[in-house]
């Protein structure tokens, strides 16, 4: 049988889960062990301040970092399926912008309530970025065509015009407001104990879990609208789902760690290169490693400067500007960018 | 042969247009063969998108095995109905093995991984369209003869009972065009798939089809065999072109304009 054929996918996602876990493995504890900070795990139990430093502070950062590197690269790599766009990223479409937009509202507004266990900053982030996909979608869709690079450039305007919202909003807002609002415009991970990364991770992992279990109606969808639905997929309902999941995880690692951008572009784009372009690998790869490139990215970002830090996002958008062009050069590859 | 397969009065409006489709009524028997002709425009790829379950008809309905189409789960509609669009474009650089593998997608678990079985039936579908040597290239990367060769693969992974084509044969050269036509009539023998085929190749309907149907501006301008649809008078009608001329050699139909 021929070697295309015989290499199954589940053979394929086997070999991914044992080379990324690893990397994930090494991200983690290059993520725990470095810091401005150096902390003695000689004595971390006994140490008090060792002690807050990695349970209050490097762990739950570190956790946040995997939290939010998987959920952008989830989200990243569904958005390129469903438009069939590979500079799709939740960045590049507006919808963090959205999310973005959404949070500041909620924050200028002091919304500090929680509905149903869920604080009222993560649901009016999620309405921005679902607001800003159906806007996108709706801008760059002409008949049952979506454009590809109409979607791209409403998503700029649309995360510019969000940009823009957003500075407003924290020129007219109080001192207190404004400088937490200043911290979405560039994103952070900064986190102090478990209890954020408890209420996030139940947030997200359903989500996740929902989204992962889509990936073979994504996959069909990746390679043809057409191909997908007399291939059995509901188009229109996979759409609607994955539309709702993607701003959901986007809204709620919003909300939380800003708009940080390009980690959704770079990570799948890197599974692929290594493992093929079959989503139902894909999807579950770029958990792993989005969880491992994010921690990595602001680890550098802790380091780089001897006297402060770097916002992560400010890293991944010098990681990821870069890869972008990259793509774009290599566009010719692709018949439908 | 009972008909498995029908179009009962099927109309169709795009958005702020006129109708593109007009009470279309037809039936389709196992193992049989049937060209779409007509003029650009006369409505023969809206026909074959609402055969196919990709648009839903503004009124009738497409019957299979005596349920309307719009009424079956729509994994379990295509382990019956293949279809074969004029351009599949990927955005993204798939494998061909990958693709072909895609057309097993009616026929997996809910949450499984392709099966043994599942890549042998690929594997068949690939060499049987002559593509087999092309399973680890790049779908974008291939000419668009060979990517045809590919796509028909991918529907003929679904193991249809009918196969909806929509001119597959316009980026073919000679050798590829033999080969989808015996390919396809050998599937017809084997299996007894039903093909409809849109086509302006009608040369190819001569001698390979059972029957025409003859569209025009939507309707239906005629339907039969070959022999009675592709007459100059008709086919001069159907495609506004009075210089057409059509005539019976043997089994085969040489079709010509004469300037």
């Amino acid at each position: 049988m021929n070697r295309a054929i015989s290499d199954t996918p589940r053979m394929r996602l086997v070999k991914t889960a044992a080379i990324l876990t690893p990397v994930l493995l090494a991200a983690v504890a290059v993520g725990l062990t470095v810091g401005r900070q150096h902390i003695d795990f000689g004595n971390l139990l006994s140490d008090p301040f060792a002690r807050t430093l990695f349970f209050r502070l490097r762990l739950p950062r570190v956790l946040m970092g995997m939290l939010i590197g998987s959920s952008l690269s989830l989200t990243g790599c569904a958005l390129q399926a469903l438009f069939r766009n590979p500079l799709a990223d939740p960045y590049t479409l507006g919808v963090s912008g959205g999310g973005a937009l959404g949070a500041s509202i909620a924050i200028a507004l002091g919304w500090s309530a929680r509905v149903a266990g869920i604080p009222l900053i993560f649901l009016a982030s999620f309405a921005g970025a679902t607001a800003a996909v159906f806007l996108v979608k709706t801008i760059a869709q002409t008949g049952a065509i979506v454009l590809p690079g109409a979607l791209l450039l409403s998503g700029v305007v649309v995360n510019l015009v969000a940009a823009a919202a957003v500075v407003a909003i924290q020129y007219v807002a109080d001192p207190t407001s404004a400088l937490r609002i200043l911290r979405w415009i560039v994103g952070s991970l900064d986190v102090v104990g478990l209890e954020p990364i408890r209420l996030m991770f139940f947030l997200l992992a359903p989500a996740w879990l929902a989204l992962l279990a889509l990936s073979r109606q994504l996959h069909l969808l990746a390679i043809d609208e057409d191909t997908a639905a007399t291939l059995g997929v509901n188009v229109r309902r996979c759409e609607t789902a994955v539309h709702l999941l993607c701003s959901f995880i986007v809204g709620v690692t919003v909300a939380t760690g800003g708009a940080i951008g390009f980690v959704g572009l770079v990570v799948p784009h890197a599974v692929r290169l290594m493992f093929g372009e079959d989503l139902r690998i894909v999807l579950p790869g770029s958990l792993l490693l989005g969880a491992a490139f994010l921690v990595l990215a602001d680890a550098l970002a802790r380091t780089a400067l001897p006297s402060s830090e770097l916002p992560v996002g400010a890293v991944t958008g010098l990681l990821g500007g870069p890869v972008f062009l990259w793509l774009l050069r290599r566009r010719q590859q692709y018949s439908m960018m | 042969m009972k008909p498995f397969f029908e179009a009962r009065q099927l109309s169709y409006a795009y958005p702020r247009g006129s109708l593109a489709v007009r009470c279309v009524s037809f039936q389709v028997p196992p193992a049989s063969m049937t060209a779409v002709i007509g003029a650009n425009g006369s409505g023969k790829s809206t026909l074959v998108r609402m055969l196919a379950g990709l648009l839903r008809p503004a009124s009738g309905e497409v019957v299979l095995d005596g349920t309307a189409l719009h009424a079956w789960e729509p994994r379990a509609r295509a382990r019956h109905i293949a279809y074969m669009p004029q351009v599949t474009a990927t955005a993204f650089p798939f494998r061909v093995a990958d693709i072909v593998l895609s057309g097993r997608a009616p026929y997996l678990p809910r949450f499984g991984f392709d099966s043994r079985h599942d890549r042998e039936r690929a594997m068949e579908a690939l060499e049987s369209t002559g593509a087999a040597h092309l399973a680890d290239r790049i779908l974008s990367a291939l000419s668009g003869g060979e990517r045809q060769m590919v796509i028909l693969a991918r529907a003929l992974a679904q193991e249809p009972r009918l196969l909806l084509l929509d001119e597959p044969s316009t980026s073919l050269d000679l050798k590829h065009r033999a080969d989808l036509m015996r390919t396809l009539a050998r599937l017809r023998e084997q299996r007894g798939l039903s093909v409809i085929m849109i086509t302006h190749d009608l040369q190819l309907t001569g001698s390979l089809f059972d029957r025409i149907l003859a569209l025009r501006s939507g309707e239906i301008a005629a339907l039969g065999p070959p022999d009675e649809v592709l007459r100059s008078d008709l086919l001069a009608d159907i495609y506004g072109e009075p210089n057409v001329r059509a005539q019976r050699m043997g089994n085969q139909t040489l079709v010509w304009i004469d300037a």
